[in-house]
């Protein structure tokens, strides 16, 4: 058997069967990773041990019984270490709790299993970010995976993990599944409880899933989803069954392209299957629709300033004083805060906190942050008009496909703006998907291109639907990599 | 507004961050470039424009002052660099 190959729903109907049990999928999922994990660098960890005793236990009735799910290194689950791929939590952290997330999908019967190496704090597009270990593309091992979430878009696009959890702040769900082949989404801000995540940008910040198909999408944010009293920014909304629409088609949908988005800079490769995709779409009966996004270059700009200053407050909590790293050398209360954060933290998370503090210090913030927010409210806005015209908004994922090692990770200002599609649904807190679309041939490799289907507050259904119609009419999601 | 002069040793002390000369120059030339970016922001007029700190309006949740299980002392101090009995261990902080 090789059931690491398998999405959920095809392991759901094999386990409701009989024909195989929770403790076969672990155990070939175990052994694809000891396989395949040194070389792609997905997983910092992993407790089989555990894993199997709770698949042992798994109620194959709940509807994600006997599944295992690979969760991204900064979502805390009970008795497991959660690094966020820094040095600071490596090796002196254990989660003394399970988060939100984990609770519900362990309700639905699935089994943590596996911690996913991500940008230290969620910070960086490449992976690269991780003070802990290298991640590879399972495309072309010498290139990087996207990020934040490059261990969780890695191990699902090579097939060393049946789905996983990832988080997304501007981008880091959408845009390393666009890069890896696998679908990324990035659910309403508010859906799903952020309790147990490490908090890096709380206003933007949401938990994710990364699948091998759209279904499994839907299937894994059913039971991500509600209100929970210990994250007061979730919303009290119902939850439909994501599932229950994705075969209705698309017929009369109308789907808009914002001309701000097809912009140079693009890669062929990327403005061509985006192209395509989009005429696909048309022949499956949507319709498509010019739009205007007017505030779409203010979306970096604004997400620079907004992220960090929240990043700067948030990790004002790592002071080596109730967990994580705390220096040995002797000195004041400052010198021990000063020398820990700098001891503790990589070059990037300094940048971000010093840039965050930087725009909200005294003299700075009427200049960059309050300005920041007014900016935010207008791309809010942006999207408000458009979604009166549309139903879903189209643009690739990624403005390139999967950049080399070591390509753009010295260049931060170039880093960021690979997020520049996906980052204005972090502002507007909108639902976004992105599902495979194409390939790029480079120096005689397939690299994965994807598609970004914005919908409107709380309409991940529409977007679900619209993905499955496409995904199921085309091949992408079938293509496997050589690893 | 033309980017102003980073005075990266104040930043990096509010920022609870101890800096090498090299790390001060690398990261005051770095925020530079990236706050001459966020300029942009400028080609645009915002004023007038509400301010947004999340993308949708967020409101107080308030619950009854009743106690909720929480961590035991045990587990609350389990990751804790230096403890004491049932207390986190600082350093000296009076005079």
């Amino acid at each position: 058997m090789n059931l690491a190959n398998e999405s959920i729903t095809s392991l759901r109907q094999r386990l409701v069967a009989k024909e195989i049990t929770p403790t076969d999928i672990v155990t070939d999922l175990a052994k694809a990773i000891e396989a395949r994990n040194p070389a792609l660098g997905s997983y910092l960890s992993i407790d089989v041990e555990a894993a199997l005793k709770e698949a042992s236990t798994a109620d194959v009735s709940q509807p994600l019984g006997g599944i295992p799910i690979a969760i991204k290194d900064n979502i805390n689950v009970t008795g497991q270490p959660c690094t966020c791929g820094s040095k600071f939590l490596q090796g002196t952290y254990t989660a003394p709790y399970d988060a939100t997330s984990i609770v519900q999908l362990r309700a639905a019967g699935a089994v943590p299993m596996g911690r996913l190496n991500m940008d230290e704090f969620a910070m960086g597009s490449t992976t690269e970010n991780s003070a802990l270990g290298v991640t590879r593309n399972p495309w072309d091992l010498e290139r990087v995976p996207g990020g934040s979430s490059g261990g969780s878009a890695s191990s699902v696009g090579g097939h060393i993990a049946i789905a996983a959890l990832g988080s997304d702040t501007g981008g880091s769900i959408r845009q390393p599944a666009s890069l890896c082949g696998c679908v990324g989404l990035k659910p309403t801000y508010g859906r799903v409880s952020r309790y147990g995540l490490v908090a890096f940008a709380s206003s933007l910040d949401q938990i994710g899933p990364l699948t091998k198909t759209v279904e499994d999408s839907a299937l894994l944010l059913n039971h991500l989803c509600g209100k929970d009293s210990r994250d007061s920014t979730t919303l009290d909304e119902s939850v439909p069954d994501f599932t229950s629409g994705l075969k209705s088609g698309i017929k009369g949908l109308r789907i808009g392209l914002p001309k701000e988005y097809f912009i140079e800079g693009v890669h062929p490769a990327v403005s061509a299957a985006v192209a395509a995709a989009t005429k696909h779409f048309e022949s499956l009966g949507a319709e498509i629709v010019g739009v205007s996004l007017p505030h779409t270059d203010c979306g970096v700009a604004t997400y620079y300033v907004l992220a960090p200053a929240e990043a700067s407050a948030n990790l004002a909590r790592f002071d080596g004083v109730r967990y994580g790293h705390r220096t040995a050398i002797q000195g004041d209360l400052l010198e021990h805060y000063m020398n820990t954060r700098a001891e503790g933290f990589g070059p990037e998370v300094k940048r971000r906190i010093l840039l965050g503090t930087y725009v909200l210090s005294s003299g700075y913030y009427d200049a960059y942050y309050l300005k920041a927010q007014r900016a935010r409210t207008l791309i809010r806005q942006d999207f408000e008009k458009a979604f009166e015209q549309v139903d879903v908004i189209l643009s690739p994922t990624a403005p390139s496909p999967a950049h080399k090692l070591g390509e753009i990770s010295n260049d931060p200002l170039k880093m960021y703006l690979e997020d520049v599609f996906t980052i204005a649904a972090n502002l507007a807190g909108l639902p976004a998907i992105s599902v495979p679309c194409g390939f790029a041939d480079e120096g005689g490799k397939k690299l994965p291109v994807g598609l970004q289907l914005v919908g409107p507050h709380l309409d991940e259904a529409t977007i679900l639907r619209a993905a499955y119609a496409y995904e199921q009419s085309t091949d992408w999601h079938k293509a496997k990599p050589s690893i | 507004m033309s980017t102003p002069t980073i005075d990266i040793h104040r930043i990096a002390t509010l920022s609870r961050l101890k800096l090498t000369d090299a790390e001060a120059d690398q990261y005051a030339s770095q925020l530079g470039k990236i706050l001459d970016y966020v300029n942009v922001l400028e080609k645009h007029d915002l004023s007038g424009v509400e301010p947004s700190a999340h993308a949708r309006p967020v409101f107080d949740v308030w619950r009854e002052d009743v106690a909720m299980p929480s961590f035991s002392c045990e587990e609350a101090l389990a990751n804790a660099p230096r403890k004491s009995g049932d207390q986190f261990m600082i350093g000296k902080v009076v005079e």
